[in-house]
């Protein structure tokens, strides 16, 4: 079957067997390999990208289901020589070891910042209006990508460093 | 200078932008095959007919293989040649690859090799400890004993005796990048194979015998993985054969990478153990006679094992001066996946082990735990000075180049002579042993000379506030009845060096070209370490030119031969060394042609803050260069590097088997739900001894993420197999790593800032295996704050789930 897809503001059609994920279209049809696979479950957060501005596990997304929608990879968010300041922090703090988790944790960090600003509640928030971007407010908003190098303490120093840099 | 910087990683903009390549990542070439293995739905058995047909009718299949059409050798083994990469026949764990699929796809292979149909005439597996050692199911002949001094008499004479027994699980290493392989062949039956390993020299002399080629014939390359933690030093074999298998019999290129689930279930992990102990002490705590028997669970082949039990017993003393002693160890053959090496090879169980003896005589006599061990330490290493540069070597013995190795593996960790038959109790020690009883000396004889966890623990005592707050616990115990909190210390000392002696060498090419940028190759690979960026260091420090004109290639078996895994935590020390070799040969030769060229001293140049200065002239690096190749003088150049001093019987257990040794220490404070067993570990504060730090930054990121690994591993990682052997705990849905949110609340991270006493690069210590032992004090936290629920022994198991946690405050109340 066929889908047009806008990825990095670019539009592509795609043919595709009707159980493809958005991450095997991503990755292998559209040849951008920045979103890893993890474990292709929906566990891990490596595959994390924006859809229609919002952060989504593409490996659980079935490509036949996004026709016309507008996605954001890694790729889209700065190249080596452009990088955004979520990504810049990410050097600064040094927030990774193998690098495998990294596209997916930036790609989520994005969306959370934006979140938080935007006043969406977590689990944790006292408030239902909002709050803070405190350690336990990080935590529980990243909480949904692993890094099995446990590069955390750095992966929140680059978060924290990116959003005060915002406000 | 570039050592001793706080620098991020090399390609760090490449990671975070997403295009730093993976194995998964290199664009394959059109008509790329894709494989997947068909496994075997049962533990034990003879299979009785594959039945393949439908799997060759589903579409995009081009072939499908079993044992009979492998062309040459069928093995994937790093040791005793006992593991085919297709089963032979029988199969031994559930989940053993019976079958390859070759098709255009990777989904097309996955959904081909799941219709087959494979019929096995099942045999009852034997699955635990217990059943193990009834059916005498072992690797080498039977239990390997290592005593110190008179253990039986000391136990005898003892004022006090105890005895329990611990079980420890295993840990999956859950690299967040599977296991992957790319075989790209080549004009004359050549073969180019890209792979996730961390042992490409390993890969390239089993793709040399699976296709029938000597080695040269097989170029490894290995640019970084997605993390190792050691399951991918052996664990990538049989991906990279199959590959170039396929790849040589169609001539196609031919990628495999395992889905989650399948690596989970085909490869090995950490070795469960169960470690029995009976111990003699004083009313003090001190251990007057320790005998432990540790009982390995080794799945089915034997792997590394043989080494990572020896590891195991090599740490048994942790910290702890013990004079009589016995450590008995059984390496149990399984019908499960073949364990492998895992962050710290053994050395964790073997110190969980003796942890949980100081903790179970503390509880007896009712003192501090943290008392307790400190009592037990070894001695203190003189002031610094006196010994300074490592001299305990000069007496020792070399190595022994003589002794050659059956086995036609060499560079690997599993490469022992091994002898396996009947079962009976050898018994090494006694009058085998060196003599040193009562010296400052381990169970296997070594002196202990640089010991530093004296003054360590004094100062994380003092910096973690851990007297005033191990009463603050006590009194806010008091006061609540649901919650319950612990605290609880513990230390590390961890050997250096590969246990075979032989492993301990590296090599490294440089070449400088006329622009003065320098190309660096060296054994180690890159796994998120920053191996890669601290051997450029050295390199830039070296030529005294800035870090960014230092470029580091992927690993590359065709540029450095005969490396050993990067593993045993001796990357940085073996690479290092070899590359400051290669770049000294090199700064010489430079060093000559300048003087003579400006009247100089050959030994009065200097290169510094890229410049060259020779005879009161001083040009850029660049231009020096330049000027050694228009004198045609060499820019290239080799570099060698074999550890000093080490010989290792591993059969008697005596001799020094290591360089020195890394130490550290940690409190950690947690909470436990008495209700549920839920419990956090609110905070950690660590002390780490990395020498003379080649790069704190990176240094630091390995300690944070050792330790939360190795507390992952005594807390939530469990792996679950059921009585017909099947892994229930295939993926991460099932399986527990740490999140984000798992991170202790407060996290205080120290470096021990001494140099190495012996002369490793720049005096630096090796990081990347000792933090992970500092997770320990976790787990001794949850048993802390267990002890609070009642006066009974709380028994913790590893890990400690909650449903453990739950079970030991329950054992506590009585
Ligand atoms: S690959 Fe999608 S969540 Fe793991
Ligand atoms: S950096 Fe390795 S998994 Fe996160």
């Amino acid at each position: 079957m066929k889908t047009t897809l806008t990825v990095n503001g670019r539009s592509h059609q795609v043919e595709h067997d009707a159980r493809r994920t958005l991450l095997d279209t991503i990755r292998d049809d559209l040849g951008l390999p920045g979103t890893k696979k993890g474990c292709d479950h929906g566990q891990c957060g490596a595959c994390t990208i924006l859809l229609n501005g919002e952060r989504v596990n593409s490996c659980l997304c079935l490509t036949a289901m996004h026709d016309g929608d507008d996605i954001t990879t890694i790729e889209g968010i700065g190249s080596p020589d452009r990088l955004s300041a979520l990504q810049k922090a990410f050097v600064e703090k040094d927030g990774y070891q193998c690098g495998y988790c990294t596209p997916g944790q930036i790609m989520s960090a994005t969306a959370m910042l934006r979140e938080v600003s935007e006043g969406a509640p977590s689990y944790v928030s006292g408030d239902l209006d909002g709050a803070a971007l405190t350690d336990a407010e990080m935590a529980e908003r990243m909480s949904g990508n692993l890094c099995r190098c446990s590069a955390y303490p750095l992966i929140r120093e680059a978060i924290l460093m990116a959003s005060e840099a915002e406000t | 200078m570039s050592v001793a910087k706080p620098l991020p990683h090399d390609a760090a903009p490449l990671h975070v932008a997403g295009t730093a390549r993976y194995v998964d990542d290199i664009p394959v070439p059109a008509g790329c095959l894709h494989l997947a293995f068909g496994m075997s739905p049962v533990a034990k058995g003879r299979v009785t007919s594959v039945d393949l047909d439908a799997v060759r009718a589903m579409p995009g299949v081009v072939a499908v293989l079993t044992a009979g059409d492998l062309p040459h050798a069928n093995d994937v083994s790093p040791s005793a040649h006992d593991e085919p990469l297709l089963s032979d026949g029988t199969v031994h764990y559930l989940g053993q690859p019976v079958f390859v699929v070759a098709a255009t796809s990777h989904l097309a292979a996955r959904k081909a090799a799941r219709a087959g149909t494979i019929d096995v005439a099942e045999e009852t597996p034997i699955l635990t400890v217990d059943e193990a050692l009834a059916a005498n199911s072992r690797f080498e002949g039977g239990p390997v004993v290592w005593t110190k001094g008179d253990p039986e008499a000391a136990l005898e004479a003892a004022p006090h005796r105890l005895t329990g027994s611990v079980k420890i699980g295993g840990q999956e290493h859950f690299y967040l990048e599977g296991q992957a392989a790319l075989a790209l062949p080549q004009e004359g039956g050549d073969m180019v194979v890209h792979s996730s390993t961390q042992h490409p020299t390993e890969i390239q002399h089993k793709v040399a015998e699976a296709i029938g080629t000597p080695m040269n014939a097989v170029r490894v390359e290995t640019r970084r993985m997605g993390g190792g933690f050691g399951g991918k030093e052996s664990q990538g074999n049989a991906l990279a054969c199959a590959c170039a298998v396929v790849a040589s019999l169609t001539g196609k290129p031919v990628k495999m990478r395992y889905d989650r689930d399948d690596d989970m279930v085909i490869t090995g992990k950490r070795h469960d153990f169960r470690i029995d102990y009976s111990v003699g002490y004083d009313s003090e705590g001190r251990l007057l006679a320790v005998d432990f028997t540790q009982y390995a669970r080794c799945g089915w082949a034997q792997d590394l094992s043989l080494p990572v039990a020896d590891r195991a017993m090599l740490h048994a003393d942790n910290a702890y001066r013990l004079d009589a002693v016995r450590i008995t160890s059984h390496r149990l053959k399984t019908n499960t996946q073949s364990a492998t090496a895992y962050r710290g090879f053994g050395g964790p169980q073997g110190m969980v082990g003796i942890e949980r003896v100081m903790d179970h005589v503390a509880r007896v006599l009712g003192k501090d735990p943290a008392e307790v061990r400190r009592l037990n330490y070894y001695a203190e290493a003189r002031a610094e000075g006196a010994d300074a540069s490592g001299g305990r070597f000069s007496a020792k013995v070399k190595g022994e180049p003589g002794k050659k190795l059956e086995t036609g593996d060499l560079a690997s960790r599993g490469a022992v002579e091994v002898e396996s038959g009947p079962s009976g109790s050898r018994r090494y020690g006694g009058a085998y042993s060196p003599k040193p009883q009562g010296g400052n000396t381990t169970p296997y004889g070594m002196e202990v000379t640089d010991f530093i966890l004296g003054d360590m623990t004094e100062r994380l005592m003092e910096t973690s506030g851990y007297a005033a707050r191990r009463a603050a616990v006590a009194e806010w115990n008091e006061g609540n009845r649901l919650l319950k909190k612990g605290i609880a210390f513990s230390p590390v000392k961890f050997g250096i060096s590969f246990t075979l002696s032989h492993l301990n060498q590296a090599g490294a090419l440089v070449h400088v070209y006329q622009d003065g940028s320098i190309h660096l190759n060296h054994g180690g690979t890159e796994m998120g370490q920053g191996l890669n960026q601290k051997v450029a260091q050295v390199a830039a420090s070296r030529f005294g030119v800035p870090l960014e004109w230092v470029k580091i290639t992927a690993t590359d078996t065709g540029k450095v031969p005969n490396t050993s895994a990067t593993a045993a935590s001796s990357g940085s020390d073996l690479n290092g060394m070899a590359a400051k070799a290669a770049c000294d040969q090199i700064r010489d030769r430079m060093a000559e042609c300048l003087a003579g060229l400006f009247q100089g001293k050959p030994s009065d140049v200097v290169f510094e803050g890229g410049e060259v200065r020779v005879g009161g002239e001083a040009m850029p690096f660049a231009r020096a260069a330049q000027l050694a190749y228009e004198n045609r003088v060499s820019l290239s150049a080799t570099g060698y590097y074999r550890t000093p001093g080490l010989s290792w019987d591993r059969v008697k257990g005596a001799g020094t088997p290591f360089f020195y040794f890394a130490y550290g220490c940690a409190v950690t404070e947690v909470v436990i739900d008495t209700l549920t067993g839920e419990n956090r570990i609110l905070r950690a504060d660590l002390l780490h001894d990395c020498g003379t730090s080649l790069n704190p930054a990176l240094d630091i990121g390995q300690i944070e993420g050792g330790y939360v690994q190795g507390a992952g591993w005594l807390t939530t990682e469990e792996l679950v197999w059921d009585d017909t052997g099947r892994l229930r705990t295939h993926a991460p849905s099932t399986y527990k790593i740490p999140a984000c949110s798992d991170r202790p609340d407060v996290f205080n991270v120290a470096l021990w800032d001494a140099p190495n006493r012996s002369e490793t690069i720049y005096r630096s210590k090796a990081g990347g295996e000792p933090p992970f032992m500092l997770g320990i004090s976790a787990w001794l936290a949850l048993s802390d704050a267990c002890a609070a629920c009642g006066p009974g022994w709380p028994d913790l198991r590893a890990p400690a789930t909650a449903e453990a946690v739950l079970a030991a405050v329950k054992r506590a109340r009585g």
